[in-house]
């Protein structure tokens, strides 16, 4: 059986993959392209971990088909930050110790950067459903949303 | 294991020829919310997949006759994002966007919720509440069914294997109306719906009710209508009796399961509690509107 040639935009740049109907966009981002920053938490959109930007909405990838990808824009953890210099909720996630594991942590940046493209100035009750999707097991979440809050502010310039 | 094949019509008719072609092996795909889950499960196994989000009908949200068209795969996200319909259909918007998590409100829709089949789905009691009709695309063109026509058991619809919801049409509202949708779940957010109750209703300027829809979730193998219901608010205030006569046609029209979100007695109660509610944040809304 033949595998679908999807053209597609990650991150800015122009990529091109092979897959089967079957896969998702985080088998083909992990697998196809070696993009391995999107995390395979339960592949059933509960978790959140593998959470990109798919034309401008915050999804999951384990719930995208690779070959929906034709023709779209995506964002991923990898775009986040610029070189070495880290994205300000990045920062923050290091400074408030918001991981353990780390496996949610790209799901969560990505997923509150989409918040705070949106909202600059959350609540933490708007910031705390916004990123109900997103499961982790390990912090507890207020180290989370501490530094999601932190960011939030530093990018205000507040 | 052999792969599926996969479509993106650009119209109805080239779906519609794509589902034909298919014998009955297709599924269609809209925001793939419930299809990824599925198919990763082993729960189905088709031969085809037709993704239906290139066909404009199905990603349009348009105004037509003094009410909304909205197309069967228009995101929770975009049918959110739109204040005209938020103002005319609180109800419906608040069980469509009941559907999980920010990342499941990009991708899920009214069509997939309803084809899916759950007698638990959150957006349907509040579509059928509303009077919704929708439109099926089917190999003669296009056919026009109640909403409460669709779903006929758990997780099975009317549709034929070569036909799919195109759109929906929400009615015009006359003055002093609105709607709303409650559910209960054993947690404050992301879980399957232990009862779904939806109510429109209609004021005169004295306000009396002219007009009403009931609906309930999770409580029967599909979605009820409780016309009973409807008929205890219509001609009332919406007092206290007639809120209780709508708690008990609720009751009555109940034929739940029993299992680990809800006893059968539990569910049969809450539905009357849950409607009652929905009644009261209904008619102010409509006193408001």
């Amino acid at each position: 059986m033949s595998k679908h040639h999807v053209t597609t935009t990650i991150n800015g740049d122009p990529v091109e993959f092979l897959c089967e109907t079957r896969q998702t966009l985080l088998d083909c981002l992990r697998d196809e392209l070696d993009m391995t920053g999107s995390k395979e938490g339960c592949a059933s959109g509960d978790c959140g971990a593998c959470s990109v930007m798919l034309d401008g909405r915050l999804v999951c990838a384990c719930l995208v088909l690779g070959v929906e990808a034709a023709g779209a824009t995506i964002e991923t953890i990898e775009g986040v930050a610029q070189g070495e210099q880290l994205h300000p909720i990045q920062k923050h996630f290091l400074e408030e110790a918001a991981l353990q594991c780390g496996v949610c942590t790209p799901g969560f940046i990505v997923a509150a950067k989409a918040l705070l493209e949106k909202n600059p100035d959350p609540t933490e009750t708007e910031a705390r459903y916004w990123l109900a999707g997103n499961l982790c097991r390990c912090t507890g979440y207020d180290k989370i949303i501490r530094a999601v809050m932190n960011a939030a502010a530093e990018m205000r310039g507040a | 294991m052999s792969d599926i094949q996969f479509a993106t019509p650009k119209t109805i008719k080239e779906a519609v020829k794509c589902l034909v072609a298919a014998k009955g092996k297709a599924r269609v795909l809209a925001g793939g919310t419930d299809l990824l889950v599925q198919l990763r499960a082993g729960r189905v196994a088709p031969a085809f997949i037709v993704d239906l989000k290139h066909i404009p009908e199905l990603t349009q949200i348009k105004r037509e006759d003094g009410g909304f068209r909205v197309g069967a795969a228009v995101s929770g996200a975009a049918l959110g994002e739109h204040a005209a319909f938020r103002k005319a259909w609180p109800g419906v918007l608040e069980g469509l966007e009941l559907i999980g998590s920010t990342q499941i409100q990009s991708r899920a829709s009214l069509g997939g919720n309803l084809c899916n089949g759950s007698p638990a789905a959150d957006s349907v009691p509040g579509l059928i509440a509303a009077g919704a009709t929708c439109r099926i695309a089917t190999p003669k063109g296009l056919r026009e069914a109640k909403v409460e026509d669709i779903v006929t058991g758990p997780g099975k619809t009317s549709l034929k294997a070569d036909e799919f919801v195109v759109s929906f049409l929400l009615p015009k509202r006359p003055k002093r109306a609105s709607d709303a949708y409650l559910r209960l779940i054993p947690r404050t957010e992301m879980d399957i719906a232990v009862v779904g109750a939806g109510v429109s209703l209609a004021i005169d300027s004295k306000g009396v009710c002219t007009d009403a829809r009931v609906a309930l979730g999770a409580v029967a193998p599909k979605p009820l209508l409780v016309k009973a219901a409807a008929k205890a608010l219509i001609g009332t205030r919406v007092d206290e009796a007639a809120l209780e006569a709508l708690a008990a046609a609720c009751r009555a029209a109940c034929k739940p399961i029993d299992d680990k979100r809800g006893t059968i007695e539990y569910r049969t109660k809450v539905a009357g509690v849950l409607a009652r509610r929905a009644a009261l944040i209904a008619l102010e809304r409509a006193q408001a509107a």
